[in-house]
């Protein structure tokens, strides 16, 4: 067999690496939109690789909920210096303060809609006009339909169903003033190529993602983190469990799973054995059977 | 965990649901045991819901809203699933021919297509029209699932004719490597395991084609181009002084030392370095997305195309186009347009509109010179400058472009260079 040809990860980076050039060539304000979880630390690992010798070109962009791991925030801090790009915070306890969003209220109230409106604050506030994300279309069926160029009007909004044709590896980023674009480099990645290309690259990830000892409550199915936030029910009860967190996200619906793995490679092969979703431990999806959809169609990341 | 050397393959899949495409692809993900415990749970609920017996494995395809209520596929949509073999990425697309535009999208980046045909109604119209899309786009392997097998008893005689059927229209087209296989989606017969009901057949089930199929020739490794994106100029420390051609090799294979011609400037140099983030390295051939230093200080930026010496591309303003088009607009006489090439973006003026293509007969219509949504047509496009283009056939990567609306941005064409 020739030897020329790349091995499935080579080719989604390289992949990843030619939208994010692409992304610099075509826009003006381009930011990475960083929350701390793994596949946007790959995608902020992809641009160092992409832009190498030069620094990364982008600004990270950071919507804080206020409902934080304490961990992902000195992670995120960390990272920043390491790469010496800038970072913007949307706070979307400021919006609350603000009156420029209400705060959902009872057991199931979350953070994660309020979102929408501080990271288009953000986008708006400091003239973005593309931002670049760390979604994957096999995390849900409305993400199996983005482009990997994806036009925002100039509300936000995503249109599912007037899309721009992407053929080949030619990419439209044109738009209007106002308009955005969020371009997700790793569309084509699975779960467990994130993994792999963690291990093979030997990336830094928060602690989050590893098995330790946590209190925790069961509910909806996995354990959600014991928080200054959470508000226990009668029949619920904190207990200290070893986990890990297969997503990160806000701490009141961020569910972990019971598990051992210490290391990337033990994560790996627990993924790889794993019979359910990444996104079956987020509660924010469970709502109704297109959620994701309706918040996508707002704005949402 | 082990990282091997396993190669990526990406495939298309048009068609309805009536066709059993929805069953085929649940059946390849649930059989290759890339369906999730909830997502299967979801399925079973809506099963339940809608009143369908058992699991639909169809609706694990289900995507946006509007779609699960029509029971239709209407965009690409892409899934993925890994065997110990390959990972696989599909584009799953919609059949229909108001739909050609979205099955043009999905053949564009597919290294195989899976055409299906329903053993009860053989060759149809839609058959000639999904292979006439993949030898438009030249998909270089095609994979004729003859579907539905046990409707019609297994039988060896109705496959035999139906192989000697769409061999007559693939006889008529550019396509390179035709495969066909008797399948039951339903029943799983010849999807992942060799099927019981079928002696007859000597060939492989479909998963052991997909995962041995021979891609890496595909690659033009022969006509070197590489388009640059940008230019990487730290400006700072060690690097003060580097200028790297940031791009991804569309075809043949670059090493230092090499003699190149910068176009369309036409400047010569030799390539100093090929370097990564990793380190510089000693060749680099597609899809790799590489950073080029040259010896000489030469004035080069985006939409330039680095190539050797002694093969060059056709530089020309005028370009024969088969172009599909996108949009409810339809064109409109002599107005302008953005063409993008590779990383090239010129103004460009759709000059004559040859003939239409009726992609059911394949007869051109000369009289009818309207682009309208889902039309394909030969055309002739005249650009304000200069590109650096190879036919469609030899180079996937610089012989296609798109057109672009300036008064709505919207990407309203794409072609391929003939």
């Amino acid at each position: 067999m020739s030897k020329y040809y790349l091995n499935y990860l080579d080719e989604l980076e390289s992949e990843a690496i030619f939208v994010l050039r692409e992304v610099w060539a075509q826009f003006q304000n381009p930011v990475i939109l960083f929350s701390g979880g793994k596949d946007s630390i790959v995608v902020a690992h992809l641009a160092r690789k992409a832009f190498f010798p030069a620094k990364i070109p982008f600004a990270l962009m950071h919507v804080d909920t206020g409902h934080n791991f304490p961990e992902t925030i000195k992670f995120r801090n960390d990272i920043v210096e390491e790469l010496g790009a800038r970072l913007i915070v949307g706070s979307v306890q400021e919006a609350i303060d603000d009156g420029r969003v209400v705060e959902e209220k009872g057991k199931n109230a979350t953070r994660n809609e309020l979102q929408i409106t501080t990271l288009l604050d953000a986008i708006e506030l400091n003239k973005v006009d593309c931002a670049i994300g760390g979604g994957r279309r096999d995390e849900e069926k409305a993400r199996a339909k983005e482009r990997f160029f994806s036009h925002r009007d100039e509300f936000g909004q995503w249109d599912p169903k007037n899309q721009r044709p992407e053929l080949w590896n030619i990419f439209n980023g044109n738009h209007f003033q106002g308009e955005h674009f969020r371009v997700f480099p790793i569309s084509n990645w699975t779960e467990m190529d994130v993994w792999n290309y963690i291990a093979r690259e030997n990336i830094k990830i928060p602690s989050l993602y590893f098995a330790h000892e946590r209190e925790v409550v069961w509910r909806s199915d996995s354990w959600i983190p014991k928080s200054e936030y959470l508000i226990l029910e009668e029949n619920e009860k904190v207990e200290t469990k070893k986990i890990r967190f297969r997503t990160l996200g806000d701490i009141t619906i961020t569910g972990g799973i019971e598990s051992d793995a210490d290391t990337v490679e033990k994560i790996a092969a627990e993924v790889s054995a794993m019979r359910k979703t990444e996104r079956g431990n987020r509660t924010d999806d469970k709502r109704s059977e297109s959620s994701m959809e309706d918040r996508k169609r707002q704005g949402y990341f | 965990m082990k990282i091997d050397n396993n190669q990526l393959l990406r495939f298309t899949t048009a068609g309805s649901v009536d066709d059993g495409k929805s069953t085929l692809i649940g059946r390849l993900l649930y059989d290759s045991k890339s369906i999730f415990e909830d997502q299967l749970d979801a399925i079973e609920a809506t099963s339940k819901r809608r009143g369908h017996e058992g699991v639909d494995l169809a609706l694990f395809t289900d995507g946006l809203k509007d779609e699960r209520e029509q029971g239709i596929t209407i965009d690409v949509a892409y899934r993925y699933f890994t065997t110990p073999k390959r990972k696989f990425i599909i584009a799953d697309t919609p059949g229909h021919i108001q739909y050609t535009r979205n099955m043009v999208t999905g053949a564009s980046t597919a290294n195989a297509a899976i055409i299906l045909i329903d053993a009860r109604h053989g060759v149809i119209e839609q058959t000639k029209r999904h292979s006439f899309i993949a030898s438009l786009l030249q998909i270089p392997h095609i994979l004729v699932c003859v579907n539905k097998m046990d409707l019609v008893d297994y039988s060896e005689d109705r496959f035999n004719q139906i192989v000697e059927d769409f061999e007559e229209i693939s006889s008529k087209m550019l396509i390179k490597d035709v495969r066909y296989i008797p399948i039951s989606a339903l029943n799983g017969d010849n999807v992942v395991n060799r099927s019981q009901n079928m002696d007859w057949y000597q060939g492989s089930p479909l998963l052991h084609i997909l995962e041995t199929l021979h891609i890496s020739s595909d690659i033009n490794k022969v006509d070197a181009r590489f388009p640059v994106q940008t230019v990487l100029r730290p400006q700072n420390g060690e690097f003060r002084d580097y200028r790297g051609y940031a791009g991804r090799v569309a075809s043949g294979i670059y090493r230092p030392g090499q003699e190149i011609v910068v176009l369309p400037s036409g400047f010569t140099s030799t390539i100093k370095s090929i370097d990564t983030f990793k380190g510089s390295i000693e060749e680099a051939y597609a899809p790799m997305s590489v950073s080029i230093t040259l010896e000489d200080d030469i004035d080069i930026g985006r939409g330039d195309m680095i190539v050797k010496k002694n093969n060059l591309p056709e530089t020309t303003q005028d370009l024969d186009v088969m172009l599909c088009w996108f949009n409810n607009q339809p064109a409109k006489p002599r107005a302008k347009y953005t063409i993008q090439h590779t990383s090239n973006v010129q103004k460009a003026i759709i000059k004559e509109v040859v003939y239409k293509m009726d992609i059911n007969t394949y007869e051109r219509n000369k009289d009818d010179k309207e682009l309208r949504m889902n039309d394909i047509c030969r055309v002739k496009i005249r650009t304000t400058k200069p590109l650096m283009t190879d036919a469609y056939r030899v180079n996937r990567t610089t012989g296609s472009i798109i057109l672009i609306d300036e008064g709505t941005n919207e990407t309203v064409a794409a072609g391929m260079i003939v």
